[in-house]
């Protein structure tokens, strides 16, 4: 790749990082960035216009739609984000026991996950979701499950494919003992490849959480996460169409920064 | 070592019986995992009160009295006979009721998936022709738009404004061309982003390939290269991700199904998780466990039949 190529990847990923730590910090702080209460229900003033006291007007029980898109940030980015970090540190706790262990262990739970990615991911997280029934909490235990299934594999194989190199056998021989030989081996080479994976990934997990949140089996009503909002929004559809689109734009221009860091990340991996 | 492609296959087709039958131990052991007693679900269901001697009169009629190996087995030979049980709230057999909604979803996949190859290969050809132009950076901007949107936000969007303001297609319902073309492309925008990608990238690597510039050399037209061999070799990798475009799609249209009111398999599936309908939630999820891996079988056999370049890998390994 040209040096040029590589100059222009790394400006796009400073953007898109730059901006979503903004977003970031929004969410942080958003209980004082907040102009009203985001719960706090006044139906006497239900589909406000915009104005300097409600910068995008109110929704049909009178909340503040700008403050509950602030809180939303930590619903829908945060959660995404905890999902990914928690699911890939599980998983590169397996995924490396596995493939140092190798043998029957391998054996089983290449088998074990062969049974498992028979089904479709989304699938998968539906029925999750429907047998432990609708709430936060079970949206992260559906998602951080399918998330690990699939990363503990790629996992296994990233550090299979390590173990051939010169100086993991070189290490190994002069008796480096297996948690270290991971810290300080396996790990910072593996750093990259990992983290694009878990970039790429935020972005559809963000889809997903207001997917379910929009079917009725994710996030439940009051809490402001952006699918929850959309879905609040669209039996107004007809007279306020802008209850739906907020939130939504919102949802895009995240998931669209987040696609941008991601395809950077992988431009300067090749 | 090497491999032929029938040894391949065949091996493939050996593992299948263990997959499946993990597959159907897991579906079964998930259900069991519901805090909530079928017995009394039914019984609610019935209006009747869940005292203790009802319950114990009905978990014998059904069998979850008996010990759970006992209770597996039993109900892996009912799915061996096409059995799945019955619904807690129609009281008919499941899978009357999955097959008789089965068609629905299938018909709006085929749909998607006719729309995101007519759509994504002409995209992709245009970009990696045209590559780094004017053109091939909207068409990136538009790949980069649609795998960011949500599905049912798009579908929305959609209804507002090709249904309410312009008044083209149909709000919702089922049976012409015209219901099927807004939810078809609601399902299938997300997988032509991806599509396009893909494509953009295998043209670009394949016309670097020497024989390309060897076609050149010996003067045939650029349009013929591109067809008859560039095309050709590009195909392959788009078999790889065709399992992958499934799973989107059959999950999709649980998302697609409820915002357009589509009566496929999508929608009885979130129906019957809000009613806490079990048995049909565990057909649902073995069914489409098993076309999935069958899918992905024939995937790969496909991509193994297609790509000579496996078996030399093969070879040299």
């Amino acid at each position: 790749m040209s040096l040029l190529h590589k100059e222009r990847a790394n400006v796009k990923r400073l953007f898109s990082l730059t901006i979503l730590l903004i977003i970031g910090l929004l969410g942080l702080f958003a209980p004082i960035l907040m102009s009203h209460d985001p719960l706090a229900v006044d139906i006497s003033k239900k589909f406000l216009g915009p104005t300097w006291d409600y910068p995008l007007g109110t929704d049909h029980l009178g909340r503040c739609v700008f403050s509950r898109l602030l809180l939303g940030i930590r619903y829908s980015l945060g959660s995404a984000l905890v999902i990914q970090i928690v699911a890939i540190l599980l998983a590169i706790l397996l995924g490396a026991f596995v493939a140092l262990k190798r043998g029957m262990t391998d054996y089983v739970f290449i088998r074990i996950c062969d049974i498992l990615l028979a089904f479709p991911t989304l699938v998968l997280a539906f029925g999750l979701l429907g047998l432990l029934g609708p709430s936060l909490k079970n949206v992260f235990i559906a998602l951080v499950f399918t998330q690990f299934i699939y990363y503990s594999r790629l996992i296994r194989s990233l550090f299979i494919g390590m173990n051939e190199k010169g100086f993991i056998q070189a290490a190994k021989i002069s008796g480096t003992s297996g948690i270290k030989l991971i810290i300080r081996h396996y790990i910072p080479n593996l750093l990259p490849p990992i983290v694009t994976i878990v970039v790429l990934d935020i972005g559809k997990i963000i889809l997903e959480i207001a997917g379910f949140s929009f079917i009725g089996l994710g996030v439940q009503a009051p809490i402001p996460e952006w699918g929850m909002m959309v879905s609040e929004g669209k039996q107004y559809i007809r007279q306020h169409p802008e209850l739906m689109l907020y939130p939504g734009l919102a949802i895009v221009f995240v998931v669209l920064l987040l696609n941008y860091l991601a395809s950077s990340f992988k431009k300067l991996d090749q | 070592m090497y491999e032929s492609t029938w040894m391949f296959c065949l091996k493939r087709i050996l593992t299948l019986p263990f997959v499946l039958l993990g597959v159907s131990i897991l579906t079964f052991v998930f259900i069991r995992f519901v805090p909530v007693e079928p017995a009394e679900v039914i019984l609610r269901l019935a209006r009747v009160a869940p005292t203790a001697e009802a319950i114990q009169a009905l978990r014998e009629e059904l069998g979850t009295d008996k010990p759970f190996l006992i209770q597996y087995l039993l109900w892996l030979k009912g799915v061996l006979h096409l059995n799945f049980g019955t619904s807690f709230v129609s009281k008919l057999p499941v899978a009357q009721e999955l097959f008789a909604k089965l068609p629905a979803t299938i018909e709006l996949a085929v749909a998607a998936f006719v729309l995101i190859l007519g759509i994504s290969m002409p995209l992709g050809i245009i970009s990696a022709l045209y590559k780094h132009s004017i053109i091939d950076k909207i068409i990136r901007l538009l790949t980069i738009m649609s795998v960011s949107i949500p599905t049912f936000w798009l579908g929305f969007l959609l209804l507002y404004v090709f249904s309410l303001k312009l008044g083209i297609f149909p709000t919702n319902g089922k049976g012409t061309l015209a219901h099927l073309a807004l939810p078809a492309l609601a399902l299938a925008l997300p997988t032509i982003g991806l599509f396009v990608q893909l494509i953009r990238t295998t043209i670009i690597e394949e016309l670097q390939q020497h024989y390309v510039q060897y076609a050149q050399l010996r003067g045939l037209k650029n349009s013929v290269i591109l067809v008859r061999h560039v095309l050709r070799n590009a195909v392959i990798p788009l078999t790889t991700v065709l399992g992958m475009t499934l799973g989107n799609l059959l999950g999709g249209a649980v998302i697609v199904e409820q915002v357009f009111s589509w009566p496929g398999l999508g929608r009885y599936l979130i129906e019957s998780i809000i009613n806490r309908d079990y048995p049909v939630v565990q057909c649902y999820v073995l069914i489409i466990a098993v076309i999935y891996v069958l899918a992905n079988l024939c995937t790969d056999v496909l991509h193994r039949l297609l790509d000579p370049h496996l078996m030399m890998k093969d070879r040299r390994d």
